[in-house]
């Protein structure tokens, strides 16, 4: 991880079709970065503890690194990068859903 | 091959439909996810990066063709239309939902086919030899082995809960294809000076963050005695193995830490009790086994064709130099069907190809296919009048691809396209060594390699012992790619040794093109292979063709 994450945000699997998911503001999942929660450390590992303990739509929810550019939240680290599309080597995942 | 008896076949449909109980217990929300993970995961369902992945076991690599086309029947209804073989004969399905795994698992029972101990600190799914029971060079056919042990560690109430993943390989050939000297256990098929059947056993191999080459802890055990020796190997393993360091849990380090003697002690010990309770009726279990494997009924015909088209046409002449093993029949050969077409990803088939290959396997193989752990498919018997015929489907199906043995012939685990352990990708080297190596037209002038590449130490990709090996990590926030050189899988195992400082994604391949000019400079004639070269010179010819001054000035 780099130094640049100064905001975290939290992102999981849905429990149905394993999508990547991201907590909006509002406290909902939503499959695009962009709508994640921007959250600072305390109050991202606080929200995170409650999702654990009490939401069972999604698999595995975890703490990202993220930063604001462009009006939205972007990821930082080339693995949530690679989260935001899908595989490389096919044109499967979020990047196919985009079209 | 094996037949599945009805006690087989409900155990398996009743598995499957206890996770259809699970799976909709987790839904409606009455499991939560910690209480239903270790029973996802003990049916082979894991979450990656973008979606679940189901792991179904390809017990010791063997498939019929039925079941060849039921897994092609998955891709098309459940998944995307492909699957990707792994590198432990087992076959991946990279985005199934979760409430259809049920029916898939369902399907695939209808079949004799699982996902049962494809995952969890249990015994795996054996592996063994892809050219199992056809092989020239072959002993004796390890599959009845490797499905007696299966049997017996199907469902075993003792190992369920070992203190990690434990896997056994075996062969029955002097030239070791199933990797069994970095297996936990590795059975080799040997007779003794009488000549009794019996198990050369070794343990204590594995991959992974600390690789280590089996010992051989029984230089001969006779048949009779194998599951009351497996046995004592695990009771030992179960009570004494680290449980308090997933990192040190393996047995491979519970044998480093005791030192293989005290372990023998402990072993041979163990096995006196074990031996006791066993009265001989697991060997009519073993023969009954045994029936199953017999060989197919070998055609007589004439092979005067199979010349005549390698005369006439280079293709099939290019694909039978390349892609043909000798069988024990002279009339007959083993082909391996690759599924690295220059650019592809290694491993993947469609949905199409699959039932391709159920046709041709159906028409020319006597019914046979065969999983390797260097993620190909093989005819295990083909009549050589019939390559032709073979050779023309397989190009239909855009599964001709002459290489086998060759750098493009490269084994790759998913990666960071696919896995949450990843630390980087492989597929996007792999894809990027065989198409630059196509277009220098040099494989064939380069010879037999093995080029194997992880994205993470946990080595799926096995690089330990490719001849060239390739670890992708992270280094200060992007991939870097580590190489090794020198690892051998084989009979005479070593582990690749680290050769230096990693390269980043567009660094890797001139560094594979610099090692690989190197390395035709440096042999002594075309039938010095890379692995005989890198063992006659050592590492230093290799590593200064590799690290170039402007390379090191960049680096530093």
């Amino acid at each position: 991880m780099t130094n640049e994450a100064t905001a975290q945000i939290i992102t999981a699997n849905d429990l149905l079709s394993g999508e990547v998911v991201y907590l909006s503001d509002a406290g909902k999942w939503s499959p695009e970065h962009g709508d994640a929660a921007l959250l600072g450390n305390v109050q991202a590992d606080a929200r995170l503890s409650e999702v654990q303990k009490s939401d069972p739509s999604v698999v595995g929810p975890y703490l990202a690194g993220a930063t604001q550019r462009d009006d939205a939240p972007s990821p930082i680290h080339f693995r949530e990068v690679f989260r935001t599309k899908g595989p490389s080597n096919r044109f499967l995942g979020k990047q196919a859903h985009a079209v | 091959m094996y037949n599945y008896t009805m006690f087989d076949k409900d155990f398996v449909a009743n598995r499957a439909a206890q996770f259809r109980d699970q799976v909709q217990r987790r839904i409606d929300g009455s499991l939560t996810e910690d209480e239903f993970r270790p029973l996802r995961l003990m049916n082979g369902l894991y979450m990656l990066l973008h979606a679940y992945m189901l792991r179904v076991a390809i017990p010791y690599g063997t498939l019929s063709t039925a079941q060849m086309r039921a897994l092609a029947d998955v891709a098309d209804r459940w998944d995307k239309g492909y699957v990707h073989f792994s590198t432990r004969q087992n076959i991946q399905f990279h985005w199934p939902h979760l409430q259809d795994v049920p029916d898939i698992l369902e399907a695939l029972a209808k079949v004799d086919m699982h996902a049962i101990q494809s995952s969890g600190s249990c015994i795996r799914s054996i592996t063994s030899d892809h050219f199992a029971g056809a092989a020239e060079d072959e002993a004796e056919d390890p599959r009845p082995t490797a499905e007696f042990v299966r049997q017996w560690s199907t469902d075993h109430p003792e190992f369920a809960f070992l203190p990690r993943k434990f896997k056994v390989a075996v062969t029955g050939s002097k030239h070791d294809r199933a990797v069994t000297k970095l297996h936990d256990i590795g059975l080799t098929l040997v007779r003794n000076a009488t000549g009794a059947a019996g198990y050369e056993v070794s343990v204590g191999g594995g991959l992974g963050r600390t690789p280590m080459i089996g010992k051989v802890l029984r230089e001969f055990l006779p048949r009779a005695d194998l599951l009351a020796y497996l046995d004592a190997i695990l009771h030992v393993y179960n009570r004494i193995g680290r449980r308090d360091n997933k990192y040190k849990a393996r047995i491979k380090i519970t044998l480093h830490e005791n030192g293989i003697d005290e372990i023998r002690r402990q072993v041979e010990n163990n096995f006196k009790l074990q031996r006791a309770r066993f009265d001989g009726s697991d060997q009519d279990i073993f023969a009954r086994i045994e029936g199953d494997f017999e060989p197919p009924v070998f055609k007589q015909a004439s092979i005067g064709g199979y010349e005549a088209t390698r005369n006439d046409d280079p293709l099939f002449r290019s694909f039978t130099d390349t892609n043909l093993h000798p069988h024990k029949n002279t009339d007959y050969t083993i082909v391996t069907v690759s599924l690295k077409a220059h650019g592809a990803t290694p491993g993947d088939a469609s949905s199409a190809q699959m039932r391709a290959l159920a046709d041709i396997a159906q028409e020319w193989s006597h019914g046979e296919l065969r999983v390797s752990h260097e993620q190909n498919i093989i005819l295990p018997h083909v009549h050589k009048s019939d390559l032709p015929s073979v050779h023309k489907a397989l190009r239909n199906a855009g599964l001709a691809t002459a290489n086998i043995g060759l750098i493009s012939d490269l084994i790759a685990c998913p990666g960071m396209d696919y896995c949450d352990l990843a630390t980087a990708r492989s597929i996007n080297v792999a894809q990027g060594i065989a198409t630059r190596f196509d277009e220098l037209k040099l494989e064939h002038e380069i010879g037999h390699l093995k080029l194997k590449i992880s994205g993470c130490i946990n080595a799926c990709g096995h690089h330990h012992v490719g001849h060239i090996g390739i670890l992708g990590l992270e280094k200060r926030g992007v991939e870097s790619y580590q190489i090794t050189l020198g690892g051998d899988g084989t009979e005479t195992a070593a582990i690749g040794k680290i050769i230096g400082p990693g390269f980043s994604a567009d660094e890797i391949l001139p560094a594979i093109e610099r090692l690989i000019a190197a390395y035709l400079d440096l042999r002594l004639d075309a039938s010095e292979i890379f692995l005989t070269a890198f063992r006659r010179l050592g590492p230093a010819p290799f590593k200064a063709a590799i690290y170039t001054d402007e390379v090191k000035n960049h680096a530093a």
